[in-house]
């Protein structure tokens, strides 16, 4: 099966490439970006603001199931509906720095379009670090999956 | 069997990234490996095997005994581990595709 989403990250350099394409009409594919309802649906996170203009800002919130709120906010610097987004990009209280996020909407035919994520980090090491965030989840699943089996055995 | 295998495969699979935890802190031999786990043997070796078959450990014959070690080059390879941070992505991608899909216009 051909993959939909594809990644690329070059060694060694500190910004990366995500697209998409989908089977959805250009316009429901911005939209999912623009209004606030649609966003928290997908993103499964709460939009406390989200200014979709030139010189406007975002806030995010999100709670996990422990209660702990997580803060992701930035500015907006270009806004064209439909074709482009240009923003900052911060996940508040991380190492992570702030990443400047490049989004490109096009139409590919009636019912289908394309999405491209251009992300540039502070430097390489930062982005390679939230590269690697869901696979350290993953090896933490694997590590307490051990803990289990010893725990077990003894 | 010259079957290649496919990295990402390999680390798929919870018990194989379990095994890459282990012996990245270590080498060490089949058995100590599989002491550590409450599977049946042959499928540990079964692991193992996979595992080497992509790169991603190698053996060394020491007298009597095979130790398996991790093949760092490879892992930085598969690496930078992009895999999941794409699958991460995939998810969220297909779930504003089906939310958008049954979006009514106003």
């Amino acid at each position: 099966m051909e993959q939909k989403t594809k990644i690329y990250a070059e060694d060694g350099k500190q910004e990366l490439v995500i697209s998409r394409e989908f089977d959805l009409p250009l316009e429901l594919l911005f939209k999912a970006y623009v209004e606030p309802d649609i966003v928290e649906q997908w993103m499964g996170t709460k939009v406390l603001k989200l200014e979709n203009k030139k010189h406007g800002s975002y806030q995010f919130e999100t709670t996990d199931p422990k209660g702990n709120k997580y803060g992701f906010n930035g500015v907006i610097h270009e806004f064209i509906p439909n074709q482009k987004i240009i923003r900052t990009f911060e996940m508040a209280n991380t190492p992570f720095g702030v990443q400047l996020e490049f989004y490109e909407f096009e139409q590919l035919t009636d019912d289908t379009s394309k999405l491209m994520m251009h992300v540039i980090y502070e430097s390489v090491s930062q982005r390679d670090q939230v590269l690697q965030l869901p696979f350290a989840k993953g090896i933490n699943m694997a590590h307490n999956r051990i803990q289990d089996i010893l725990t077990k055995v003894k | 069997m010259n079957l290649r295998r496919d990295v990402f495969q390999a680390i798929a699979d919870p018990t194989r990234r379990a095994i890459l935890l282990l012996v990245a802190s270590q080498s060490m031999t089949a058995g100590a490996i599989a002491a550590n786990f409450d599977t049946a043997r042959p499928t540990v070796s079964k692991h193992l095997q996979i595992l080497t078959e992509c790169e991603l450990l190698t053996q060394e014959q020491n007298g009597r005994e095979i130790h398996y070690h991790i093949n760092a080059k490879k892992m930085k390879e598969v690496a930078d581990f992009i895999e999941p941070f794409r699958q991460m992505w995939e998810d969220r991608f297909n779930k504003l595709e089906a939310l958008m899909k049954k979006h009514k216009p106003k």
